[in-house]
């Protein structure tokens, strides 16, 4: 909503100054979001009249104008706007004038031709974005007289970005109760009084379509002088509320819309064939809009149709076929309401833009239609002349507007505030805001407005008597109330210190969108697990992503694509399941790597990093959990496909899958040129957290027993396999196995490889001794050597 | 033959010249050994008269500690002699780099969370979740937004076929923590939330936290007392604030929080932080708690909103594009 800062101050007294002014709208709710200081800086402009206009003999689109600016006295200006024509009166910057911006005005020469002055456009004078030519002045309007008083400056355009609720304030009406509430002044109503008819011409009018126009209201004015010109005060009103004028018709009907905040529509009577319908439009019914835009309307779209068809969509635009035009002698006017829930979408459904929409969706006061169209009608006669016929309303039979009375109870109002505001002051805030108010023994009954229909409950009034009142009144406290004591299951490791261990492992953390296209899912195979979203912004973010994995590494190639070739990022978020698994959202982590192992170091060599390093990583997270937690292992079952067959593996934790690790397979590296390889992890978050409790074990007394030992085994034999029989061989005295080396080459048979470790053994209750050690090593070798066919490595 | 005191004095300047630990001990060994010089001397007394023996074994046993003083002081003189050499030998370059592998980092819009979350943890509220996919009953229906209400149009909503939405906010937590609990509530709700709208100051998908007590007896003025103190304890400084009434339909009354803020630059001005308000009472409804009796208040605010201000980051975009030269910064 935009308006005149000097049209608000005409309806209601403010002594304000303009920064106090737009800080109280602000701190009342109506969020002031721009303001435009309007003719501030136009000393020396003056009112000018073109008394004769000769082409420039140097330039084809210059002219040379004589503009009279003061008594018999003229200027010489040269000129290149395209309407500069005898009688024009235009602004005129004589010598010493100072525009808005800065441009200074002096007696220039033009391509030989003296100029002692400027003719002015409107942008030029920062009154309006117009700078198609000269800014046209009223052919009355006084010549020589200083532009600023004759336009009713300075004033400002102030815009306010009204929350959805204060429909109301769409209409200088609506903003200057609001105002008299803040600010305390009287206010001044434009009059709406009858007109009196002066003919019988009538139209009927029929309501078929329900609640969706319960009230209507038409009149014919005939013999309407639709080129008469738009008075002054009501064009400057007009263009700073951001409307363009356009005729005399047209520009009435706005006027009223923005004062009282009812749309309303001219017909050309003339062009209208029988009564009128109010009626939904039929699937597919065509409609050519004043615009130019052609619709086809949507099954129960509200059109206003006569004999013929569909004359105007509905509290949106009219028609062409029935638009009024400089020619047109009679009209029809049209002030209806429409309920929101008729109008909602329409406009955004066709494209469409318009001042009446915007409102109806929001809600019009439903007693206002009369009063519009007489203010209308008073207003029209005024500027086109006519004679009016009688105003018709047709009601919907049994409807009219809720009016609720409203309990407002004293201690209700403090309770949930928390500050006493005075009887007084809540009266007067309520009675300023134009609603009837009745006392109480515990508070008030109050009614409102019909055109504040968002007030309708106890919480609607607290807020309005807050907001007049001013929340910075309400001083500040800390609540005191009971706590609850809340933890996590025990045993479980916190995010935080999951997260904080990947971080002091060198990852890096990302955050991606949880939304992916269904070409990077398509590369990943992952299209049919995924949800994709009805209406998207655009097939790069079309689904929720099945995993977290394809935009990490993306990421990844996103970074090695800026010269970084090492990149170590994890994230923590939501996958989302088509098929449900363990749930439709899952909290995951995952991790994606490439590069060397180690940042690059003058003590190491480097080498890239492998599937161990990544397990590794998986053993330090899992590691997170207390000893005596579900054991991990790595299964190569049920291993997705676009994981490395041979170089990845499902990480399972007790009997549950969690998650997997490894390469990326090749396939997938090479369809999304990644150049590298890519190593993985994702995880089941809270299955990677899910921990016991710890439960220490008494300190041995007695020395333990360390034995190394190396076998030769086949190469088809993991180390898995062999530490498994290992530690049901050593039988309780193991406390420890650790594998310190694996080797294959010289020295060992073809297709073999040796694994050398060492085994801790321990007793609780004694020393062991060395034959102790001897008889646990001889269990072992005899076990490997029976299920692994392993040797002993002299 | 040289006498005793000549070997003696010579014994005393070798003592003092031993090159070595091993030459110290050797000339212990030849003094105080068991064949020592002295040891000698000492069993030779037995054959001397007791007069010249008592004389002269007192002389005897004063140079043997004499010897053994002068020794131990030169043993330990050579040990400190050794000790310096070999420190003096084991210098290592202390500029070369540590051999750690260095750290990664934290994401910003992530530490922000936590430190969002950790001061009203501190206040004595606790962390609750709710899904990113909704149904309209609890994203919009329950917190009090009809059909067809304007305010919908301002959540520019992300739909399943099946008409599920992306939660435009984090308030659909209010009715799920509401539901089968009893007042007092202090519940922080973080998550993502969507919204269709992309550009400089608009992604996709954010981050917000939400929070919500229910009381009995709450009020706006415990609202204003608690955003005041976490907006201090957030950026660890008193900011000049103001409420400004707005509109949200799930709240009455309703504010947005502006800080006085003041940009590298210096310029002053308002700068919107939060949304907040009393909770509606139909929205307690929705969630089971009765609204004579209980009051609340909630507020929800844009993490990347309080990351920027945070770290002086202009673009919300670098959020989300993951750079590590960006997240490096981190640290």
């Amino acid at each position: 909503m935009k308006f005149s800062e000097r049209w608000l101050r005409s309806l209601v007294t403010v002594e304000a100054e303009r920064e106090a002014l737009v800080e109280g709208l602000t701190l009342a709710g109506l969020e002031v979001e721009s303001v435009v200081p309007l003719g501030e800086e136009l000393d020396g402009v003056v009112v000018g009249e073109i008394v004769a206009c000769v082409p420039h003999p140097a330039a084809d689109r210059l002219r040379i104008c004589t503009v009279v600016a003061a008594g018999t006295e003229s200027s010489q200006v040269v000129c290149g706007a395209p309407n500069a024509r005898v009688g024009l009166r235009a602004p005129l910057a004589l010598p010493g004038a100072r525009l808005p911006g800065g441009v200074q005005i002096s007696v220039t020469e033009l391509r030989g031709i003296q100029s002692q002055g400027m003719l002015c456009s409107a942008r030029e004078l920062a009154l309006d974005g117009d700078d198609a030519g000269l800014m046209e002045l009223p052919e009355d309007a006084p010549v020589g007289h200083a532009l600023a008083e004759y336009l009713g400056l300075p004033d400002a355009s102030i815009e306010l970005k009204l929350t959805p609720n204060r429909a109301d304030c769409f209409s200088m009406i609506g903003l200057a109760h609001d105002v008299a509430a803040l600010f305390g002044g009287a206010m001044r109503l434009p009059d709406v009084s009858p007109v009196a008819a002066q003919n019988e011409l009538r139209r009927d009018v029929s309501l078929i379509a329900g609640e969706a126009c319960p009230r209507y209201c038409g009149r014919i004015i005939d013999g309407v002088d639709a080129r008469a010109p738009t008075p002054l005060w009501m064009t400057e009103r007009l263009r700073r509320a951001g409307l363009r004028p356009i005729s005399a018709i047209v520009d009435v009907t706005n006027y009223v819309m923005l004062e009282l905040g009812q749309p309303l529509h001219a017909f050309d009577d003339e062009t209208l064939d029988g009564s009128i319908t109010v009626r939904p439009g039929t699937q597919g019914e065509r409609l050519h809009l004043l615009d130019g835009t052609d619709v086809k309307l949507g099954r129960g779209e509200l059109v206003i149709g006569d004999a013929r068809g569909a004359q105007a969509l509905a509290g949106v635009m009219g028609g062409a076929a029935s638009a009024v035009g400089l020619a047109t002698k009679r009209i029809f006017l049209e002030s209806a309401h429409f309920a929101p829930a008729a109008i909602m979408g329409v406009a955004r459904r066709h494209g469409l833009h318009s001042d009446a929409a915007h409102r109806f969706e929001r809600g019009v006061d439903p007693e206002l239609p009369r009063r519009a169209l007489e203010r209308a009608t008073a207003l029209l006669l005024a500027v086109c002349g006519g004679c009016p016929g009688p105003l018709h309303e047709s009601v919907l039979p049994g409807w009219s507007p809720e009016r609720v009375s409203i309990r407002l109870r004293r201690a209700r109002l403090v309770r949930v505030l928390g500050v006493e505001v005075p009887d007084p002051e809540v009266e007067r805030i309520l009675l300023a805001l134009d609603l009837k108010v009745a006392r109480e023994a515990w508070g008030w009954l109050a009614i409102a407005p019909t055109r504040r229909f968002d007030l309708a409950r106890e919480e609607d009034l607290i807020e309005e008597v807050a907001r007049i009142h001013g929340y910075a009144r309400i001083p500040p406290s800390l609540p005191l109330a009971g706590v609850e004591a809340r933890a996590e299951p025990e045993g479980t490791v916190p995010l935080a210190r999951v997260r904080g261990l990947l971080a002091a492992r060198d990852w890096r953390e990302a955050v991606n969108l949880s939304l992916v296209g269904e070409l990077q899912l398509q590369s990943w195979g992952l299209q049919d697990q995924a949800m994709p979203l009805a209406n998207p912004l655009s097939s790069e973010l079309s689904s929720m992503r099945p995993s977290l994995l394809p935009a990490l590494v993306a990421s990844l190639r996103a970074n090695r694509n800026r010269q970084q070739a090492r990149v170590r990022l994890f994230e923590v978020g939501r996958s989302f399941h088509a098929k449900p698994s363990p749930g439709r959202e899952v909290e995951r982590l995952a991790m994606a790597a490439c590069g060397s192992a180690a940042r690059e170091q003058w003590g190491a060599g480097s080498r890239p990093l492998d599937f161990h390093d990544m397990k590794g990583e998986v053993e330090a997270l899992l590691g997170l959990r207390a000893p005596g937690s579900p054991a991990m292992r790595l299964t190569r079952e049920g291993l997705p496909p676009w994981l490395h067959p041979g170089r990845a593996a499902c990480v399972v934790v007790g009997d549950t899958p969690v998650g997997v690790v490894g390469s990326l397979h090749p396939e997938l590296e090479r369809n999304l040129a990644l150049e590298a390889e890519i190593y993985v992890a994702e995880f089941d978050l809270d299955a990677l957290r899910a921990g016991r409790l710890p439960r220490p074990m008494p300190l041995p007394r007695f020395p333990a027993v360390r034995r190394d030992l190396a076998v030769m085994v086949p190469e088809a034999v993991g180390w898995d396999d062999v530490a498994q029989r290992v530690v049901s061989a050593a039988g309780a005295l193991l406390a420890e196995l650790c594998l310190f080396d694996v080797y294959r080459g010289v020295g060992l048979e073809a297709g073999h490889k040796s694994f050398a470790m060492g085994l801790i053994l321990q007793d609780h209750s004694r020393t062991l001794t060395d034959s102790d050690a001897d008889a646990c090593l001889a269990r072992v070798l005899q076990v490997l050597a029976q299920s692994c066919a392993a040797r002993i490595r002299g | 033959m040289e006498s005793l005191q000549d070997r003696i004095d010579q014994a005393r300047a070798e003592i003092a010249t031993a090159p070595t630990l091993e030459a110290l001990e050797q000339k212990r060994v030849a003094l105080l050994g068991r064949t020592g010089l002295l040891t000698a001397a000492l069993k030779e007394l037995g054959a001397l008269s007791p007069d010249v023996r008592k004389s002269r074994g007192a002389e005897l046993n004063r140079l043997k500690s004499e010897l053994s003083e002068l020794l131990e002081a030169r043993r330990i003189a050579l040990a400190q002699q050794a000790m310096a050499m070999r420190v003096a030998s084991e210098v290592v370059d202390i500029g070369l780099p540590g051999r750690a592998g260095g750290t990664g980092s934290l994401h910003p819009v992530m530490q922000t969370l936590e430190r969002i979350c950790a001061i009203f943890e501190g206040m004595g509220y606790g962390r609750s979740e709710g899904p990113e996919i909704e149904d309209d009953w609890h994203n919009f229906e329950a917190l009090n937004f009809p059909p067809h209400h304007p305010a919908r149009a301002m959540h520019d909503t992300f739909y399943f076929a099946n008409g599920e939405l992306l939660r435009t906010h984090t308030s659909p937590v209010q009715i799920r923590a509401m539901k089968g609990r009893e007042p007092p509530l202090r519940i922080i709700a973080p998550g993502r939330v969507y919204r269709s709208d992309s550009d400089q100051t608009h992604s996709p998908m954010f981050h917000q936290v939400e929070g919500l007590m229910v009381a009995e007896g709450v009020s706006f003025a415990d609202l204003k007392g608690t955003l005041e103190a976490f907006v201090t304890a957030f950026f660890g400084r008193r900011f000049e604030m103001r409420f400004r009434p707005s509109y949200f339909p799930f709240t009455e009354p309703s504010a947005e929080v502006d800080i006085r803020w003041i940009d590298a630059a210096g310029n002053v001005r308002w700068l919107e932080v939060l949304g907040c308000g009393m909770v509606h009472p139909v929205v307690l409804q929705n969630g089971g708690i009765d609204a004579e009796r209980y009051t609340g208040f909630a507020f929800g605010l844009g993490v990347e909103r309080f990351a920027m201000l945070r770290y002086g980051v202009d673009d919300l975009r670098a959020f989300f594009e993951n750079d590590v030269r960006f997240l490096a910064q981190f640290d």
